[in-house]
Formats: C-alpha cells, structure tokens, sequence
C-alpha cells in the first residue's frame, strides 16, 4: 500500500472521528456520529494491517476478536448506574496501552535516529509511557473507588504534597539520564524505573481524591488518556493518532474544566485533593431549627395539588437505584396535567451527564430534562421541588455564607419554591462535610429512607 | 390523661381547639379525650366526627372542664347559663392551654393562681425557629390576611383583577397593604392572585425582599431607619419617620381603591396611620379594612366589630376574621395545639411535663402549678447570626469599609500580566524556542497537534450537557486508536515486542467495541 493512500485513510479517519464528536452537539445527529466514530476506527485498523502486518495475522486477529467480543459482553452486561466504573476501567485499558506500546517501540531495533531526532524520540517516548502509566494506575484507584472496592474517603498522607514533588523531581531526574545514555541496556531499566514512579504517582494523586470530585477526576483521566495516544503518535510519527489524542485529551480538559466551575472549585485543588477534611465540617454556622418530616400519602398529596413540580436528582437516585421509579411518578403526574421538569447540576452523580443518562435509561422525555443554568430562575414558580438524593448541589448556605467551603458553588435554588421535599437516607452532611441549611427551611420536609422504596410506594399512592 | 375541649362561648367565636384529625392523633399518643356536645358545629365539626375519631362526648360544659387538660381558642370568662366563671369549672391542679393575652388579663392569672393551674398561653410562645408550628398567632394571622382580601371585595363591590371586555375595561383595583408581617403578606398573596396591583409598606426594610418577592411593589420612604425591635416584630419608630410616613400614606390613599392595615406594636395601642382626611381623600366605594380593630385600629375612623361608612368609604374593623373561617382556623390551631402537646410528650405516653428548662414551654407557661410566670426571661433571638470575632461583636460599620478601592486600581504591569496578551507572548516564545531546535518532522507532527487541540477546544464546547456521559465513552473508544502502534509492530522479529504489541492489541480491542458499543446503548436511549 503507498504512504500516499496510507495517509488519505488515516485523513479520512481522523475527519469522521471529529464529525463524531461534533454529531454529539445535538440528541438527533448523536447516533449517527457514533456511527462515523466506528466506521472511521474501522477504516483506520483495516489500512494498517494491510500496509503493516506482514506476519503473526492469525494471532492478531485471534486476539482482537477475543478483545472485542469481551468489550462487547461488557458494554451490554453494564448497569446504566455504574457507567462511571466502566469508563474507568476503559481509561485504564488505554493507559496501560501506551505503556505496552512505549516500550515496544523503544525495544524496536529496526527504528534508527541520530542527533536532534534521536533525543526528541526518546522523549516522546519517554513521555507518552509517563502519561500511559499514570492513567493507568490512576483509573484502576478511580475504578475501585466508584465501585466501592476501595473507599471513597480521599487517602491523607502525611507531606502527600512533598511526596508528590519529590516523584515529579526523580522523573525529570530519570528523564535527563535516560535521553543520555547511550547503554540501551541501562536505558531500558530507567524507563522501567520511571514507569514505576508514574504508577505510583498514579495511585497516590487519585486516591487523595474523595468521591465526590469523581465527575473531575473520570473528565481529567479521559483527558490523560488522550494525551497518552498523542504522545505515542509523536513517537510513531502517526499524525491520525496526533489528531485523535489531541481530541480526546481537550474534550476531557474541557469536561474537567466544566465540572470544576459547577463546584466553584480550582482545577488544582482538585487534583491536589482532600477536600472537606481540613476543617471544612467545623466552620459554618450549625443548623439551628428542626427538621419537619412528611409520608407518603400528604407528598402524594401535595404532588396532585401541584401544577409545577421540579425533581432534582443526585447521586442519591443513582445509589438506590430509583431512576425508574422517578419516571413512573412523572409519567404519572404528567398524565395529571402536572408540568414536571427535571433540574441537573452539572457535578450530580459521579460523572458528567451521569443524571441524563439514568433519566434517558429509564425513558424521561430528555425536553423536560434541563440543565442548571436553563431553569434556575424558574423556582420561583415551582410549587414542588423534590430533591433524590442530592444535598451539596441544593446547599443554600454556597450562596448565604462566604466562609462555607463550598461558598460560591452554583447550587440549584430549590427552597425558592413553594416547597421542597427531599428524599434522603438519614441527615448525614453531603460529601463537602457541610451541613445543610435546606433541610430546616420552613417550606422542607424530609422524607427519610431508602429514595426507591420511598418512590415506589410513592406511585403506589399516586 | 384527660383532655377535654369546652365549646366556645364568647359571643360571635366559632372556632374550637381541636379537630377530629387531631383528636385521632392525640388518641394514638394515649391521651383520653372529652369534647362538649356542639363544640365543633361552627366549625362544621360535628359531635359523631369526634366520637369517630376516638372522643368521648361530654353533655355540658362541665364534663370537658373537669378534665387534667383543657385546650381553648378564647380566653375563660364568665359564663352566663352556668352563672359561674369558666376558671371555677377547671378542677384543682388542672393544666390549661389557649390564647391568654397575660399582659391584658392579670385578673385571670390571679384565678388560675387559685386554682394551682398550669397555664400555657399560645399567644406567648416565643418566636423562634424552632417554634414555628407552635405559632398559632401566625396561623391566626395568615387567615386574618387572607379574609381580610375577601372582606375587601366584598364591599369593593367591583372586580380586582383588570379585564377587557366587551362591555369595556375594566382598570385593576389597586391595594396598599400597610405592615408585611404574616397577615400583610396573606393579604399581599391574595390580593395578588384575585389580580390587583397591590403595594405594601413596612417599618423592617429586611421584609422588602419578601413582598417583592410575591410580586407587590415595596413602598419606599426616603428615610433610613430600621423598625426592627425584639423578637422580628416591628418597635415604636421616630417622629421624623412618622411624618414622611404618613405623608406616603397620603399620597397613596387619595391613588389605591383598598388598604387593609396590620401594623401592630407588641403590648401597645395600634398606631394611627390612616387619618381621617386620608379617609376622606379616597376614592367613594373605596374600603379600609383595619386587622389593628382589636387593639384600637390604624385608622382613625375604626369601629371595632363593625364596618362603618365615612365619607363614601366602607372601613371594616371586624374583630373576628380568623372566626369568620372558622374550619379553617379551628384546623390550623388544633394542629398548633397538637405540636405544642407532643413537644410536652416526648413519650408519646398519654402524660404531659411541663418542662420549664425549655425555652419554647419556659415561654409558653404564664402560669406554672400557681405560681405566675409570666414574663418569661427575655431570650436571644438570632444572636448566632451576628458576626462575632474573639468573642466580639463586630459593629456594621467595620463590614461596610469598602476593601476593593484599594484592589480595585492594579498597577499597569498587573493588569498585562492578567491580559489575554502575557500567555501569547509566552506561548510564541515557546514556539520560537522550539523552531530553533526541533527538526522538521517534527515540527510538521506539532502543527497536526495543535490545529487538532483547536478543532478539539471548539467541537466539545458544542456537545449538549446532557450527552456528556456518551461523549466521555466515545472519546474513550476512539483514543484506542493508539491500537495503531501496537498494528505495526505486531510483525516484529523481536519475540518481546511481538508479545507487548500483542497484548495492547487485545486490551485497546477490548476497550473499541465496547467504547463504541456502550455508547450506542446510551444513545439509542436518547431517542426519547
């Protein structure tokens, strides 16, 4: 095959994984650009094989088929609820990809440089398995922290913040011995020696961060994930996996960038992690009043006597599972000539868009599904809020007291209705150790227990 | 223990402290309860609704009063069938709840003094946040606004909302409402829903926010002085306030159709805000309903208990608004009641404890087993709210120093160094560093990058927030294209690199159909 049809495909590749990204701007043009994203991965691994492989086929196609028939089982058995877990677990997969890949390449005896060319590959090289390592073991911890197999409570190491330094300094160190050396031998085991470090840092910088700082955390790996595939394209000089990487790398920068503004939170922050436990949960004025519970059959009620209701969803629905329920009483009051909208915080769930994805799981009509900024000065005229299992995101206090660690967060303004009713476990403060002022508003009422169980009997009575 | 609930028999009362709803609920805490025959008919509560809640019926008023808990709405007084004062019928030691009024009525703590009775005074639980579904002045209040808009109308005699019709249009009656306490902003409420126009005016420039926020237009006066006293209620203000206030009135009178008056001060006479050449600048048919009858009345031309005709104007100065609904005030106290009990019965044992530690019961007891204990100690309330600093108060004044004069004027080198310019000369800097250095290969490699990193930044700022979720998994799937590296090595000699390339085809596989295909899912669940 000539180089000339070689880039063409690729040209053409990279053209149909942009249109791709760009047919997500709207819900009519997404699946078709899921379609373009396929055919252009197809396009590209087709081409290659023919110009590149020259033996080992039969293996390769023997492992790309066991490969894709267990993505396949996987992305089929997923519950919507742990989608976050199964982006994860993928960033990791294309990590540890470029590792693999990194060290391929620098074993390869058949690629000969000199001079400029040669330090500049090895760099590339040295970087691409750098962020390949870091991602991987980073979303291995995000991994098990979203589905609960590690706890969620962010890891305080005592001078975490040295520790991270001192390994960013033994890389840059190792970086500097390894573009010199001219042993491949010695080289070799500084690359290892540094892909170790990276996975340590890895480890350590994600499991600093507690669990609510998921949706950053899930955004900044896709991103790393990005800039790995990048990197290995410099070093392969592949510009179509350049384009690629460079895609997926801004998209997740720009993600993380939207959920740190939704948290009113500094992207280093962030990273740098423990939020909420240095004395976050002393300062902040206590609660003072009481909380006034409601049953099913008077939120029943007062949902039948509504003509606007407005349901805020957080992590909460995802954990109990309630997405169905919350659309069967929406179907049903809707029935009712009730106006029933939903109201989603950019940084509810674990993930960006995990809200809208439950809603679209469990068939909400996504034009009744609004974001923040749509519908937050629309409470004024809500009759009833109902808050699932969200609390930080309705905390009044981001806005009413400055010295909140959570102040200047956008909160959806829910007490401005008529009443808000939330659902929640017990009166356990949000992740940011905040208590919350919303519970002991005159127009709340709390109904306690399990946001399911609650729902369900909930239409029941409806 | 017994609680018993005698009818009223003040002339005009139809409320009754309790309702079957409550009846049931105090029934399930274990209390006995004994309603007198007919208490509940004004309220549209009859004798079997009780009966079916779990109530005995007692024939007379001495069987609900020879009870260990009689709950009222009225004070006791005298009653003139029995010829004997209702105190006299309470039992020794006996516990009592109902509005008291103490500062007015002495006498009648003296009685219960005689009696060794405990006695609990609605109208003195304090007003805190805790409290809250205790206040049944506020319940009462909100009522008394409500009512009062519909008395209004009732003599107004035309439409309040605008309308145009085919017999002509027909202009919106305007409403002032003076004192935006709960009965103001009822009456705001109201008002407003029937479609007047409605201004309000307060002492408290804090209550602003809250008539705005129903819709009203806050009257303004151009005059800084804040009406807030203890406890949220209004205090007495200055002479120099009163004059501009009263000049608004006036202004206003001679404009709206309606003014309904709630301005009360705690243990005083109701100030006299509308004059009677205010009431004579009004418009004929116009009407004034005055909340403040009771307790003299706002305006000047006030009859307590009556409506009157002054100079064309229909001024309503009924006494009794919350009584006029009498259902829905008997509801509304009883469940006040109700709240106050169960703060009592912590046990839900069908027993009561007074527990004067508490500073809701502390301020709710005038007299305790005989012995007066009324006034309460005064209590703080929203003390918590004031910013303190090592123990300190800290006076307004040192919030207002005004911090951003100082930050406000960065120096010129500041100010490039925030500009959009300081970052792009340092990234051409950057570049040109590298341009020194780099070969062209790879310079050709970083201009891919970079153009790519822009199409990035300006496609994914397009992408719908609700499709988040399938965007992450999509640039999740295509990332794998870094299966390309592993696809040309994958036919090295080199045993090592064949088995790496190996594996990384597998898991990048992996992760392409199933970034591709979960994303698939999602989407199809988009459709809608």
């Amino acid at each position: 095959m000539s180089p000339s049809l070689i880039t063409v495909s690729y040209l053409a590749s990279a053209a149909l994984f942009i249109l791709a990204l760009g047919g997500l701007s709207t819900n009519e043009t997404a699946r078709r650009g899921n379609l373009f994203g396929m055919i252009g991965m197809v396009i590209a691994v087709l081409v290659t094989i023919a110009a590149f492989v020259t033996r080992n086929l039969e293996v390769l196609i023997a492992v790309m088929v066991v490969g894709g028939a267990i993505g396949f089982v996987l992305s089929r058995k997923v519950q919507m609820t742990q989608m976050p877990e199964l982006v994860a677990i993928l960033h990791s997969l294309v990590g540890l990809a470029a590792v693999l890949i990194g060290f391929a390449t620098f074993l390869d005896p058949v690629a000969q440089y000199s001079g400029v060319e040669k330090t500049i590959h090895e760099i590339e090289i040295y970087i691409g398995v750098a962020i390949g390592a870091l991602t991987f073991t980073g979303s291995v911890i995000a991994y098990g922290k979203l589905s609960g197999l590690i706890g969620g409570q962010p890891m305080m190491l005592p001078a975490r913040h040295w520790l991270n330094l001192a390994m960013l300094v033994a890389v840059i160190v190792l970086a500097v011995r390894f573009v010199g050396e001219t042993d491949h031998q010695q080289a070799t085991l500084l690359l290892l020696a540094m892909t170790a470090i990276a996975f340590l840092f890895g480890i350590h910088m994600v499991a600093a961060i507690g669990g609510a700082d998921m949706p950053v955390v899930i955004s900044m790996l896709n991103s790393y994930s990005g800039w790995a595939a990048a990197a290995t394209g410099f070093m392969l000089s592949n510009d179509l996996l350049i384009v690629t990487g460079a895609l997926v790398g801004s998209s997740g920068a720009i993600l993380s960038y939207i959920m740190c503004r939704a948290m009113n939170r500094h992207f280093v922050s962030v990273i740098a992690g423990g939020f909420g436990t240095s004395g976050g949960s002393s300062s902040g004025p206590s609660i003072e009043g009481e909380v006034q519970t409601i049953d099913i059959p008077a939120l029943a009620q007062i949902l039948n006597n509504a003509t606007q209701v407005m349901v805020v969803p957080g992590y909460g629905m995802a954990t109990a599972q309630a997405q169905h329920a919350v659309a069967d009483i929406t179907r049903t009051l809707i029935k009712k000539g009730v106006k029933v909208r939903f109201g989603i915080h950019p940084v509810a769930g674990r993930m960006p868009g995990h809200m809208n994805v439950l809603l679209a799981e469990a068939k909400v009509p996504y034009d009744i599904v609004f974001e923040m900024d749509e519908i937050n000065d629309d409470f004024p005229d809500i009759d009833v809020s109902i808050v699932v299992g969200a609390n930080d995101t309705v905390n009044p206090l981001a806005q009413e007291d400055t010295d909140s660690p959570i102040a200047g967060m956008p909160v959806l303004e829910v007490w401005k209705g008529t009443t808000t009713v939330v659902l929640k476990r017990g009166m356990a403060a949000g992740y940011a150790g905040v208590d919350n002022p919303l519970f002991v508003k005159d127009n709340t009422r709390m109904l306690f227990g399990d946001a399911r169980d609650s729902l369900e009997a909930l239409g029941q009575a409806l | 223990m017994i609680i018993g609930i005698p009818a009223e028999i003040h002339s005009g009362e139809k409320r009754v402290a309790a309702s079957p709803d409550m009846v049931a609920k105090l029934v399930a805490a274990g209390f006995e309860v004994i309603v007198e025959s007919g208490a509940g008919t004004g309220a549209n509560f009859s004798d079997d609704m009780f009966r079916d809640a779990g109530a005995a019926v007692a024939k007379d008023a001495g069987g609900a009063w020879s009870t260990d808990l009689i709950l009222k709405v009225r004070p006791p007084e005298f009653n003139k069938e029995l010829d004997r004062h209702e105190i006299d019928l309470m039992s020794n030691g006996a516990h009592f709840i109902s509005f008291v009024w103490p500062a007015q009525n002495e006498d009648l703590l003296k009685k219960f003094t005689a009696k060794k009775a405990t006695v609990l005074a609605m109208d003195s639980i304090p007003r805190i946040s805790r409290a809250q579904k205790l206040d049944a002045l506020s319940s009462m209040a909100n009522i008394a606004g409500y009512r009062a808009v519909l008395e209004a109308s009732h003599y107004f005699g035309r439409f309040f909302s605008g309308q145009i019709t085919a017999a002509g249009k027909v202009d919106p009656a305007k409403v002032m409402v003076i004192g935006a306490g709960v009965a103001g902003l009822a009456a705001i409420g109201t008002a407003k829903s029937l479609g007047a126009i409605v201004r309000a005016f307060d002492t408290r420039p804090e209550v602003k926010d809250q008539i705005q926020s129903m819709d009203a237009e806050f009257l303004e006066l151009e005059f800084e002085e804040d009406g807030t006293g203890e406890g949220g209620y209004a205090k007495v203000m200055s002479k120099e306030f009163i004059e501009a206030e009263m000049a608004l009135f006036a202004r206003q009178a001679s404009e709206v159709d309606v003014i309904i008056t709630t301005a009360l001060i705690p243990g005083k006479p109701a100030p006299k805000l509308i004059t009677r050449e205010m009431v004579e600048s009004m418009r004929d048919g116009g009407v004034i309903v005055d909340l403040a009858a009771e307790q003299g009345g706002n305006c000047e031309a006030t009859k307590p208990g009556k409506v009157v005709n002054r100079y064309g104007v229909n001024i309503v100065g009924y006494t009794d608004l919350p009584s006029r609904m009498a259902a829905q005030s008997s509801q509304l106290y009883a469940t006040n009641i109700y709240n106050l009990i169960m703060e009592m019965c912590q046990q839900k044992d069908g027993d009561i404890v007074v527990d004067m530690e508490d500073v809701v019961i502390r301020g709710a007891t005038v007299v305790n087993q005989g012995e007066i204990s009324w006034p309460p100690p005064p209590i703080a309330v929203g003390a918590e709210r004031k910013p303190s600093f090592g123990g300190q108060e800290i006076k307004p004044e040192v919030e207002e120093v005004k911090v951003p004069e100082v930050a406000a004027k960065p120096s010129e080198i500041s100010r490039f160094f925030k500009s959009v310019w300081f970052p792009m000369i340092l990234a051409g800097l950057a570049l040109f560093g590298l341009g020194q250095v780099a070969p062209p290969s790879f310079m050709s490699h970083f201009t891919v990058f970079v153009l790519s990193c822009f199409i990035g930044y300006m496609v994914i700022w397009n992408v719908s927030p609700s499709l988040h979720t399938p965007l992450m998994s999509v640039t999740n799937a295509i990332s794998s294209i870094i299966i390309l590296g592993a696809l040309t090595q994958i036919s090295s000699e080199v045993n090592l690199i064949y088995i790496l390339s190996g594996i990384a085809a597998f898991i990048t596989s992996i992760n392409i159909v199933g970034g591709f295909s979960v994303t698939q899912r999602m989407l199809q669940m988009f459709r809608g």
